[in-house]
């Protein structure tokens, strides 16, 4: 203990040597700085009007700030949130009723679940979500809600890979496509879920005998998000890759991108067999909820049509509200056979898939 | 142990820790303590003292306490698969950073120290600019560089004629040996300034009584210099390490599985917080294993005495020709591809997304990284002024222990922060507010938890040891006879801290200040998960924009970051050619 604080001692003084000229300037400085932004700073987080819902949010924040401001266009709520990509859920737990979170939006389904084992979502009733979101993507109980949907896609190199293609998850696995493929870590909610689904429908030794193949056939160590694994195509450094649907929209609205996602064809798997494999994102309130009909009228905006369409449009995933279509490049794609197990019995096998990731050394 | 050996251990000491910087006080201080102790024992400073120290322990307390109610036993699990993964990259990190600075940092302090080449006087000071260069930002600014679309890479295949990745090799830099030269080029510069320190304070005298029994210069270098210069060249390199140990951003984003990684999937991956703080816990004893190893590096170097008068400072040699090039081209390696390469980059793609950067959320996250460091950084002071204070007026063992423990925070990763400070945050907020409810029938929801003061407490925990170490270093350059006399004509101890210690030791206050405002604007980790809604720092922008491929619209947050990093280096820079004076002046 001692010596620590030794060493960190040192450390300072080397660091800084002696300042004494300064001190007193400085010191009034920053002591004037910090008084005047301390009071900014905590007004400016604190001091929530009366009208607004407070959002943890999984998603990015530029994916739902154009939802959102249009919902306090229209309704004059303020919506304030925090954005984290780890967190919230035991952010969310430890806070307990108090918590200032109405609502927490999720970008996968394995969050809503851990939400829900966390026992801190609160069951919804609400006509308006029932007659917009279908039956399968929400919860009898009314604990949770679906708002978008998302294809998990193979992309392949349009250059390279002109035949014997990929066509389902489990070719995916076959030594043909040694050193070819390229995914995101093999313990993100998205590969969790896809893993998932594999242990859903073949078992957990399929699907061991499944994720090891896979691992045998990357090109490189799992890096990045999906938009890295189009990118490392494009640049030759793997032939095959797993994308959401969504990332391949945005890539091709991108100036920047766009060279990345011409560079790949899209396939959509399993589409002799079981479909394939979609995941969605959510929302659910909050059993703290202190703004519950400002909450609600948020999750209805979220499924409303005016809110889907910018889902739709800005953002190119499927809209869960069957009034409306998906964007044109989306529909463009076609349409296809999609998994219908429900997401709760995929999402129960979510940490035997993430120990599959680790037992077959996945991320190595 | 001849008596030789003794004497060269005790000018050593005395070269490393009696001289200029005279950052350890403990030996003085005793003298010190023992002058004012004769007070009553259990003052209210005593009380205040223990009561801030336990608090700020609390993070710690509280992870160790977490890591016995697991969810479930991930051990099984995670022995069968990943630990060993985990243990050996955290293992080969350490290792490997510690060797690249330990060359790196000794090497130059060297040759700024003994010889005089082009530029010698320009790497004194420019060998310390990547201190201001966070360990993510440059990982950021790498991978841009060196990957296939980067520069570099469409460079080689213009010349070369190659296509596709395939064609050629190119060294990937998202990996573990990748992670370990981003973290050497930004570390080294703890083992550069002290082991330069360390060998300014080598008496030429030294060199010549080796010269005149016959040692060959190789070994005067490494069979006297060098030993000599370890107390301090082991104290730099376990700061790195413990840096290397806190790292997320850059393992992260190298995917490179280390056990602060691992921390991460089991706690929010798997759902499971206690095996997440048994991780934390296994990562505390690796820093414990350090502090040991500093120990025992020094166990014989006690009892040092002032140096006397024969010190004289070594005398430069010049380097010819070649070598000179060669000590040149040694020191700029580490300026240019450590600050250099880095800043330019971060400030062309400043340049080019300037218009779509330069907005209201740049001013406001700005606004917000400044306002918290600010305030964490009083927050420190002020708890470092009444830790240090206390134990000058009471030295007691208990005051020691806790003051001691309170500066633990600086060795505990900012993740494991995160969960030592939400669990009893939200355990205080929500007993008051039962408790509220049960006697006053009114709810006083979440106090402290999800606000900028869990985030100023956050930093202040984590970067309290900095401004501790700094306050009670300058105040232990004030004799005791200044308590005495101010004793003597009846003024009280918070009085005489007010008149006479508080003015005297604003050099090392503004010290701790600038160190821990730097030190708060780089922190990420901590800061994503505690923040309160709509809230944004310079570094949490940049982290989200880099993970999502977008290093272009980062660049104007990273380079602020590293801009405000710079005021200290500068300001040392300035200092540091005349340490050699300080050095004298402050050898009473």
């Amino acid at each position: 203990m001692w010596l620590l604080m030794r060493m960190i001692r040192i450390t300072i003084c080397i660091k800084s040597g002696k300042l004494e000229d300064f001190a007193n300037m400085k010191t009034r400085i920053i002591a004037a700085l910090a008084c005047s932004t301390i009071l900014g700073t905590l007004l400016s987080t604190n001091a929530f009007s009366a009208e607004s819902v407070n959002v943890y949010s999984y998603r990015q924040p530029f994916l739902i700030a154009p939802i959102f401001d249009s919902f306090t266009k229209q309704t004059g709520i303020k919506v304030n949130t925090v954005f984290a990509k780890k967190g919230l859920v035991e952010r969310l737990k430890s806070e307990g009723k108090n918590s200032p979170a109405d609502l927490l939006l999720t970008s996968d389904f394995n969050t809503i679940n851990a939400a829900i084992d966390a026992d801190v979502v609160e069951a919804v009733t609400s006509d308006v979500l029932s007659v917009n979101i279908p039956a399968q993507f929400r919860d009898p109980d009314g604990l949770w809600f679906g708002l978008t949907n998302r294809a998990r896609l193979i992309v392949v190199s349009k250059e390279r890979m002109t035949q014997n293609r990929p066509e389902t998850y489990e070719d995916l696995a076959d030594p043909t496509y040694k050193g070819k493929i390229c995914t995101r870590s093999g313990k993100h909610n998205y590969m969790v879920a896809l893993t998932a689904s594999v242990i859903a429908h073949a078992g957990q030794d399929a699907a061991r005998k499944w994720l090891s193949g896979v691992k045998d056939n990357l090109a490189r160590k799992p890096q990045g998000n999906d938009r890295a694994q189009v990118k490392a195509i494009s640049q030759g450094e793997c032939d095959i890759a797993i994308i959401n649907s969504y990332y391949m929209g945005k890539m091709l609205a991108d100036d920047k991108q766009i060279a990345w996602a011409n560079s790949v064809d899209l396939i959509f798997p399993n589409q002799a067999d079981r479909g394939t494999h979609m995941n969605i994102s959510g929302v659910v309130l909050t059993k703290s909820a202190g703004n519950k009909s400002n909450a609600i009228k948020l999750m209805e905006y979220l499924s409303s049509a005016d809110a889907q369409k910018i889902y739709a449009e800005v953002n190119y995933e499927y809209p869960i509200n069957k009034s409306v279509s998906p964007s044109e490049l989306v529909q463009s794609w076609g349409d296809f056979t999609y998994d219908t197990l429900p997401l709760t019995q995929v999402s129960k096998y979510r940490n035997d898939a993430s120990r599959l990731a680790d037992e077959v050394n996945y991320d190595y | 142990m001849s008596k030789t050996d003794s004497n060269d251990k005790r000018l050593l000491t005395t070269a490393t820790y009696g001289g200029g910087l005279s950052f350890d006080g403990d030996e003085s201080a005793a003298t010190a303590d023992s002058y004012t102790q004769t007070q009553t024992k259990n003052s209210i400073w005593t009380v205040a003292a223990l009561v801030v120290a336990g608090i700020v322990c609390l993070p710690l307390l509280s992870v160790i306490w977490l890591a016995f109610f697991p969810e479930e036993n991930i051990w099984p699990h995670l022995y069968k698969t990943v630990l060993s993964t985990y243990v050996l990259n955290t293992i080969i990190l350490m290792f490997g950073v510690a060797v690249g600075t330990l060359v790196i940092g000794t090497g130059c302090a060297w040759l700024v120290t003994h010889h005089e080449f082009p530029g010698r006087k320009l790497f004194n000071w420019a060998l310390l600019l990547p201190f201001a260069v966070p360990a993510y930002v440059i990982a950021y600014v790498y991978t841009d560089l060196l990957e296939f679309a980067g520069p570099v890479q469409t460079l080689l295949r213009d010349a070369f004629g190659w296509q596709l990745a395939s064609d050629y090799y190119f060294p990937s830099i998202r990996t573990l040996p990748g992670a370990i030269i981003m973290m050497v080029l930004v570390l080294y510069p703890y083992v550069y300034l002290l082991s330069r320190a360390a060998f300014l304070e080598q008496s030429a005298s030294i060199a010549e009584a080796a010269r005149s029994l016959g040692v060959s210069r190789r070994a005067r270098i490494f069979k006297v210099a060098f030993p000599m210069a370890r107390p301090a060249i082991v104290v730099g390199l376990s700061l790195v390490m413990m840096e290397t140990l806190n790292d997320y951003g850059t393992v992260d984003y190298f995917a490179v599985r280390t056990l602060s990684a691992g921390l991460y999937d089991v706690w929010l991956g798997m759902n499971n917080l206690g095996g997440g703080a048994q991780i934390a816990t296994l990562l505390l004893i690796f820093v414990m294993v350090l502090i040991g190893l500093e120990k025992s590096s020094r166990r014989n170097q006690q009892n040092f005495q002032p140096m006397s008068s024969r010190f004289r400072p070594t005398e430069r040699s010049r380097l010819q020709k070649y070598w000179a090039l060669g000590a040149s081209t040694f020191c700029a390696i580490p300026v240019v591809l450590g600050f250099i390469i880095p800043a330019w980059v971060l400030c062309s793609y400043t340049i080019s997304y300037f218009e779509e950067s330069w907005n209201a959320s740049f001013w406001q996250s700005a606004l917000h990284s400044i306002g918290l460091s600010a305030v964490a950084a009083i927050t420190a002071i002020a708890v470092g002024i009444l830790l240090s204070y206390s134990k000058r007026l009471h030295p007691t063992r208990n005051v020691r222990w806790s003051v001691g423990l309170a500066s633990l925070g600086y060795a505990v990763p900012g993740a494991v922060l995160a969960i030592g400070i939400i669990i009893p945050f939200a355990a205080f907020d929500n007993t008051v507010d039962a408790l509220a409810e049960r006697f006053f029938g009114v709810s006083t929801g979440l106090l402290l938890s999800g606000t900028v003061f869990a985030l100023v407490f956050a930093y202040t925990v984590r970067f309290l040891a900095m401004a501790y170490g700094a306050i009670n270093s300058s105040m232990q350059k004030i004799s005791p006879h200044m308590d005495d006399a101010a004793r003597s004509l009846g003024h009280s101890p918070g009085t005489i801290l007010r008149k006479v210690h508080l003015p005297l030791v604003r050099g090392g206050i503004l010290t701790a200040g600038l160190v821990v405002f730097v030190d708060c604007m780089k922190e990420l980790p901590a800061t994503l998960v505690l923040r309160p809604f709509n809230f944004d720092t310079l570094a949490t922008q940049v982290y989200q924009f880099a993970s999502d491929e977008l290093l272009g619209q980062s660049a104007i947050y990273a380079l602020l970051i590293v801009l405000v990093g710079l005021v200290p280096v500068i300001l040392l820079s300035t200092r540091i050619d005349r340490s050699r004076e300080l050095s004298d002046e402050s050898r009473f």
